[in-house]
């Protein structure tokens, strides 16, 4: 028996991830967002979440993706990891779908340009649909961002 | 009767009352003859001990229970304060604080205090010191004095009998789950009251009525009625264990004080080696005197220390801090839609809605100084300690140390009071242990024996500056150095290149100790560093400063973590930042033709007879936006930490706000120059600027 899980399925650069529906908090349009200096790249800044001050991310960046011009698509989906709280900048986000846990391949070296630790795996949802799930614990962790920027430089 | 629900007040005030027998006995020992701080002492013994007893803790009951015999004779000039009866008290002390943190964790309180209680018990019997030996007698005869009748009270008894009335002497017991013991107590004089007279009570009523007795006290008493019934009046009243009724007549009252004497004399060596819990209190009820009848030299120190009791006594519920912090979190819900109300008033131009906004502002703005306020706590609960330990790690160490303390009334938030004890006391052991010398170095460098422990706190601006400074021998950068080497923390090469303040900072690393010998009390190596991680976890940091031969000062910089501040807004080109209003001095305008460029690109300003670095922040902040550098007239904000003042370049100012200070986020954590975010009344962040961050250099 294997178990469904509910997945919120949102869109970079042209690919298709996910992320557990149970870790994202909330999905958000774009907001003025506050510039931080003297921080990572890939922090937009923060935003003000209803009196909550929250960094934003821009995930593209984090990936060393390309960056997309934001959009009337764009969305900042909120995920809670433990106590920690942050905002992805994506480009679109618009559906939650159903998928059985056996149905998540590891992921292969690298998919889409991210690195595999940075993938919980790969789930085939149809014949062309492919969608990529977030090791979002590996995602967050600081202590490699150092290395991970001198890697994609 | 279910007393865990009491246990964590219980707690509470026991540290409390531990806390001000400390003080209070560091405050006698600098001045033995203040018969008036015995006083206190004897009060806040006697009051844990009534805490203890009820609680069930009968070890911390009789351990007290004994202190205060010694406490009662020298405040009764019995007995005059020596070395070794502040030792005792002192250890017994030691001994009660470990008890009631035993209790804290969960134990039942109980501990060896066998010892401690016979060394109490030699002082009250004068053993302790046989070059006294008048005064042990005068001891002696002291508690065996407590019953007897005087001449006027003798007198009376007499003529009743003689007038055919009945006499007796009553011992009334009550029980000892009694809750109320005044209130019976009254009620069986009440009793007795209505069948006939009292002659005289032990404890005097007034000492009864505040419930200064244990389970027992004696009454003389006559009637007209025969002796059964007053006896039975007596024993109806309720949670009376027993009344043991000796009849006066007029052949034994002549002999009466006599045999008073000799019974509490059998009693007494009975009492020693019973539970001292449930001893009788003998000393405690001393006083020969009837009530009605008060002598002025027994009622003047009482009367005296009651009201100087009630003066310090400060009125106050406890409440959880967590209740506090949810308070805080609201009531910044509520500014930031107090200003949001400000701006609409502002555009509406409503009479009506305009007054009640200035109301509300008013209003909220009271609120929010004492929400602030509850959260602060003067360092003075930290400090207060720290007499007593330095007291004991001089003697320990055989050093001679004036400690002083100043700016105890400095306020900072209870969270950060909570955690900087230890850290404090570490550097306060390395001042006397490593920082001061022997006695005979200090006389042989020429020294005043005594060496001096400042300990100060002040504040500045946002944050709290807690100094430690001694007048010892300072750090020997060579010694520092060659240690550093040996453990391979750094090359001979690089050791020429430090500067002192970077050599000082060498102690700080893990597993240095620069003392020659490891001694008890410090030189493990486990110390500095423990200290700079823990002040660094609160947000604060440490500094050293020193001169050979003249002393060290260790510097420690603490956030006053205040969520709530008033602070200037201004921009960079289209981005807002706030900066604290404590830690501006002023605003200003310069010219481009007085900014001095120094070598380095360093650009200084002249302010006010000295010269300023001027900081350019939309450099330090990559501002894309705005620079200042080309502006013909710049803004500047005048910043201070500690005495180092400096200006930093803004595009313009927005005006002053009270903001809440909230944190980036976790994911961000720190980042430099930032101390935190505001949400502005448009509902935008604002990034709050950390000044202390700037100045350094």
């Amino acid at each position: 028996m294997s178990e469904e899980m509910k997945i919120v399925v949102f869109k970079l650069a042209h690919e298709e991830y996910g992320i557990e529906v149970d870790k994202v908090k909330t999905i958000e349009r774009m907001m003025p967002i506050t510039r931080v200096p003297k921080t990572y790249n890939f922090i937009k800044g923060v935003i003000n979440l209803r009196g909550v001050v929250v960094p934003v991310m821009e995930l593209s960046g984090r990936f060393g993706l390309s960056q997309e011009t934001y959009t009337d698509q764009t969305r900042i989906i909120i995920v809670q990891v433990g106590e920690m709280e942050i905002g992805f900048i994506v480009d679109s986000a618009n559906d939650v779908i159903d998928i059985l846990e056996d149905k998540i391949e590891p992921a292969p070296e690298v998919v889409g340009g991210i690195q595999a630790r940075y993938l919980r795996g790969v789930a085939k949802i149809s014949e062309e649909r492919l969608l990529i799930l977030l090791n979002l614990s590996e995602v967050l962790r600081k202590d490699e961002i150092v290395n991970l920027e001198q890697l994609e430089v | 009767m279910d007393l865990n629900q009491y246990l964590s007040m219980f707690l509470d005030e026991a540290n409390d009352h531990l806390q001000a027998l400390n003080d209070n006995m560091m405050e006698l020992e600098n001045q033995p003859e203040d018969v008036s701080i015995v006083q206190v002492i004897f009060r806040s013994a006697h009051t844990l001990k009534g805490m203890s007893a009820t609680m069930g803790f009968e070890d911390l009951a009789s351990l007290t229970h004994e202190m205060e015999n010694v406490l009662d004779l020298v405040r009764n000039h019995q007995l005059s304060m020596d070395d070794f009866i502040f030792d005792t008290l002192f250890k017994s002390l030691d001994s009660l604080e470990a008890m009631v943190e035993d209790i804290a964790n969960g134990g039942e309180g109980k501990a060896e205090i066998k010892s401690i209680v016979e060394s109490l018990q030699s002082i009250v019997k004068g053993e302790h010191n046989k070059e006294q030996p008048a005064e042990s007698q005068e001891t002696t005869a002291a508690s065996s004095h407590d019953e007897r009748l005087d001449e006027f009270q003798l007198s009376i008894i007499e003529q009743s009998i003689e007038a055919g009335m009945q006499a007796a002497y009553m011992k009334v017991t009550l029980r000892e789950d009694c809750v109320l013991k005044a209130a019976r107590a009254y009620m069986v004089f009440q009793a007795l009251g209505e069948q006939g007279e009292i002659v005289k009570s032990t404890p005097p009523a007034h000492e009864i009525e505040q419930e200064q007795f244990e389970q027992t006290f004696s009454i003389y008493a006559v009637t007209t009625q025969t002796l059964e019934e007053i006896q039975k009046a007596a024993e109806q009243v309720s949670e009376v264990d027993s009344v043991v009724l000796q009849p006066l007549t007029a052949d034994n009252i002549k002999d009466w004080n006599k045999l008073l004497q000799a019974a509490t004399a059998s009693k007494e060596e009975v009492a020693a080696a019973a539970a001292p819990a449930i001893e009788k209190k003998a000393d405690d009820a001393r006083v020969t005197e009837t009530p009605a009848k008060p002598s002025e030299t027994k009622k003047k120190p009482t009367g005296g220390a009651a009201a100087q009791g009630k003066g310090q006594q400060h009125r106050t519920i406890r409440v959880d801090i967590d209740r506090l912090d949810v308070l805080m979190n609201l009531l910044s819900e509520l500014l930031i839609d107090r200003v949001r109300l400000e701006d609409l008033a502002t555009e509406l131009k409503s009479n009506t809605l305009t007054e009640t906004v200035e109301h509300l502002v008013r209003v909220s703005g009271d609120l929010q100084s004492i929400v602030l306020k509850l959260r602060m706590v003067p360092i003075d609960t930290v400090f207060n300690r720290f007499p007593r330990m330095v007291r004991d790690l001089a003697k320990s160490l055989d050093k001679k140390v004036d400690f002083q303390i100043s700016g105890a009334d400095t306020e900072l938030d209870r969270t950060v009071i909570d955690e900087i004890g230890d850290p404090l006391v570490h550097l306060l052991r390395n001042a006397i242990d490593h920082g001061q010398e022997s006695t005979a170095e200090r006389i042989e460098a020429g020294k005043l024996e005594t060496g001096t422990v400042h300990l100060r706190a002040y504040q500045s601006g946002n944050h709290v500056f807690i100094e430690i400074e001694d007048d010892g021998k300072g750090i020997n950068r060579d010694n520092v150095l060659k240690k550093a080497i040996k453990n391979g923390m750094l090359t001979e090469d690089q050791a020429k290149l430090l500067s002192d303040e970077q050599v000082y900072m060498l102690l700080f690393g893990s597993g240095f100790s620069t003392a020659e010998q490891v001694s008890d009390i410090s030189g493990r190596g486990v110390g500095l560093d423990v200290v700079r991680s823990k002040i660094a976890s609160l947000g604060g940091e440490v500094v050293v400063k020193s001169t050979l031969g003249k002393g060290t000062t260790f510097i420690v910089q603490l956030p006053l973590t205040l969520s709530i501040l008033s602070a200037m807004l201004f921009r960079l080109g289209d981005e807002k930042y706030a900066i604290p209003l404590t830690s501006i001095v002023e605003t200003g305008l310069v010219t481009k033709k007085d900014i001095r460029n120094i070598h380095g690109g360093i650009r200084m300003i002249n302010y006010r007879d000295s010269v300023i670095p001027l900081v350019s922040l939309s450099a330090i902040f990559e501002c894309p936006s705005y620079t200042d550098v080309d502006e013909e007239e710049t803004e500047i904000i005048i910043i201070r930490k500690g005495e180092r003042l400096a200006a930093i370049a803004v595009d313009d100012f927005i005006g002053q706000n009270e903001i809440v200070l909230k944190p980036l986020g976790s994911y961000l954590g720190t980042v430099q120059g930032i101390s935190g975010a505001t949400i502005l009344g448009d509902g935008q962040v604002a990034l709050i600027i950390d000044p202390n961050t700037l100045i350094q250099s």
